[in-house]
């Protein structure tokens, strides 16, 4: 019994650091979608060039991943805004018959840029072996009684400590500064936002950026667990907007809880059911949100606030 | 004259392999016509209903496994799921019609794109029923000769594309053209949209497991990553109508001529092989930018743009 607890309450732990970085991922999304109204297909693939980043500047320079967090979020966030402004804000003024043009457009992008990363960095999978790697701290090291063993990674509790400071911050900036309530407008009510002199333009451009540069930062962070290889964004992309969905379009709160959510889940499948199916996990989560819970985890702390 | 063009240029398709086309080209022909089925199909419900399904690998692979596991469980020849297809993809695109069409927009082309992966995930989880990633090997071909699968491609086609004619010019596609244009608009007219949009989701998805069921008869090997793939059937099926004509009859042809021609001669190169989601890509964000509804939707503005040149 006592080690079926165990295994769960490992699996939880090891879900919940899963969750938060998965919340950095899908916070990037949330904002991109609350502000423009669409979808950045490119979220996965923007990671994985930020991912890259971190590992020739450690490979390079042998600086350490998480201090690289520092050179790929201003990066990231230049490349969001060269391609916020040159590729997406053109198609936006176009007149087509199909208003999905940018999601699509998106896809493209992440297209080049996967493609790219295969092309000069060839597909093999690359770590960056840091001697920290298998450090683990041991419930038993700290209490002998302890009547079960739980271990906590050192990479992995890094990682989520640093998610946790970035999304603090992310908050900070949205709630008390001046430029993050214009932003917050924007997502609101662009016409009234526009009628207020909130320079709607800047702000896209500049969500666009702070949405990359969220996913850069997670690249970073998930450098020193993961594995690398150029076809990794698909995969992340699809996780960012399992998590939309199921936090609720365009809400932060809800992307955070949802990371969570989903981080959680994933671990379980990958215990209890096999490594294989743990990608079905998380979109049986996601399909389980369309048809209960369609306007997600934030329509449910909406309809507690309002005490309906 | 013009009423007779899907005419004259079917008795000319039919009559092309008489003029002795190598291998390589009957190949190329036969993949070029069965992409502008997956196109056409794709145009039914992302050009005329405005459902952008970004997950059309789901039903091209579902058609493609019908075929194969009737051939891989029950020993039967895999042509039966030419005719199977339709009742193993009508449940498919109801399963999926349920969970995504209540979803507009960007939101749907992503809930879609998370079904193809779902399908894909699942196919090589199952491995006693599909083989998993070992995929199902077709071992006796019916025919050596690329002849015959030339002629059924091209009989498929010739439905696909009187069907959608059919379909376009009826009631039906006027509601399907009103629920593009305004959902809200169309449902207070009393149209059903979301019996409406199944129904478009339905035979979209069909036509498109038609195309998928002949891959394995054709090809005589499938695996999940190869016909539930995003890319290279998904993205490539949007990037046929896209680049063609989003909401023209002849735009899916167009584009999966320039499709398939394109991607055998970037393969050919050996040093840009491997480039060529790049290019792909990259023609992807210049038709956008620049032709936002494909060649033939964007025909007048080339015609013009090429008088202008011309007499200046």
């Amino acid at each position: 019994m006592s080690v079926q607890i165990e295994v769960f309450l490992q699996t939880l732990i090891a879900g919940l650091l899963l969750g938060g970085l998965y919340a950095l991922i899908g916070l990037g999304m949330t904002i991109i979608m609350g502000v423009m109204k669409i979808i950045n297909l490119a979220h996965g693939e923007l990671m994985m060039v930020a991912m890259y980043i971190a590992y020739w500047v450690f490979v390079l320079f042998h600086i350490d991943p998480y201090l690289s967090v520092f050179i790929s979020m201003p990066l990231l966030f230049f490349l969001g805004v060269g391609l916020q402004k040159f590729l997406i804000n053109p198609v936006l003024k176009v007149e087509s018959i199909l208003p999905e043009n940018q999601v699509i457009l998106t896809v493209g992008i992440g297209m080049v840029l996967s493609n790219l990363a295969t092309i000069f960095f060839t597909s093999d999978y690359r770590s960056t072996p840091v001697d920290y790697a298998t450090k683990a701290w041991y419930l038993t090291d700290y209490w002998k009684a302890a009547p079960f063993e739980l271990s906590l990674s050192f990479s992995w509790t890094v990682s989520f400590l640093f998610a946790v400071i970035i999304t603090v911050l992310l908050w900070f900036f949205l709630t008390k500064t001046d430029m993050g309530k214009s932003i917050r407008a924007t997502a609101q009510d662009l016409d009234a936002a526009l009628l207020m002199g909130v320079n709607v333009k800047k702000m896209r451009v500049i969500t666009f950026g702070i949405g990359a540069s969220l996913v850069g930062a997670a690249g970073s962070l998930f450098i020193p667990i993961y594995y690398l290889y150029p076809a990794l964004g698909g995969q992340f992309t699809l996780i960012a907007f399992v998590i939309t969905i199921l936090g609720g379009l365009g809400s932060t709160v809800g992307a955070i809880i949802g990371g969570l959510i989903l981080g959680v889940f994933e671990a379980m499948t990958a215990t209890y059911l096999g490594m294989g199916w743990a990608p079905v996990g998380r979109f049986l989560i996601f399909v389980a949100a369309l048809i209960f819970l369609p306007g997600g985890v934030a329509s449910l702390l909406r309809r507690k606030r309002f005490g309906k | 004259m013009k009423r007779f063009l899907p005419l004259i240029i079917l008795a000319l398709l039919a009559i092309l392999p008489l003029i002795g086309l190598s291998t390589y080209m009957m190949h190329i022909v036969i993949l070029v016509i069965m992409w502008s089925v997956i196109g056409m199909a794709w145009n039914l419900l992302g050009g005329y209903c405005g459902q952008v399904s970004f997950g059309h690998a789901a039903y091209f692979g579902a058609g493609a496994y019908t075929a194969g596991i009737l051939y891989f469980k029950l020993g039967l020849s895999p042509w039966w799921g030419l005719p199977l297809t339709i009742i193993v993809v009508t449940v498919v695109s109801l399963f999926i019609g349920f969970l995504c069409l209540r979803l507009r927009g960007p939101f749907f082309a992503l809930a879609t794109l998370a079904m193809g992966e779902v399908f894909r995930v699942t196919s090589e989880n199952l491995v006693d029923f599909t083989g998993g990633d070992l995929g199902i090997l077709i071992q006796e071909r019916t025919w050596v000769e690329k002849i015959w699968y030339y002629y059924i491609i091209l009989f498929i086609a010739a439905g696909t594309f009187f069907l959608i004619k059919k379909v376009i010019e009826s009631k039906l596609g006027y509601y399907f053209v009103a629920i593009r244009e305004d959902q809200d608009a169309a449902e207070s007219l009393g149209i059903n949209t979301t019996l409406y949009k199944t129904i478009a989701l339905c035979l979209s998805g069909i036509l498109t497991g038609f195309a998928g069921a002949f891959y394995t008869n054709y090809m005589g090997y499938i695996d999940p990553k190869v016909v539930f793939a995003l890319h290279d059937i998904s993205i490539v099926t949007i990037m046929v109508v896209m680049v063609g004509g989003v909401a023209t009859y002849w735009g899916p042809v167009i584009g999966a001529i320039i499709m398939v021609f394109l991607a055998e001669i970037i393969r050919s190169i050996p040093w840009l092989g491997v480039a060529h989601h790049t290019f792909f890509g990259i023609l992807l964000i210049v038709i956008i930018i620049f032709l936002s509804n494909g060649i033939a939707g964007d025909f007048p503005k080339i015609k013009r743009l090429f008088r202008i040149r011309g007499t200046s």
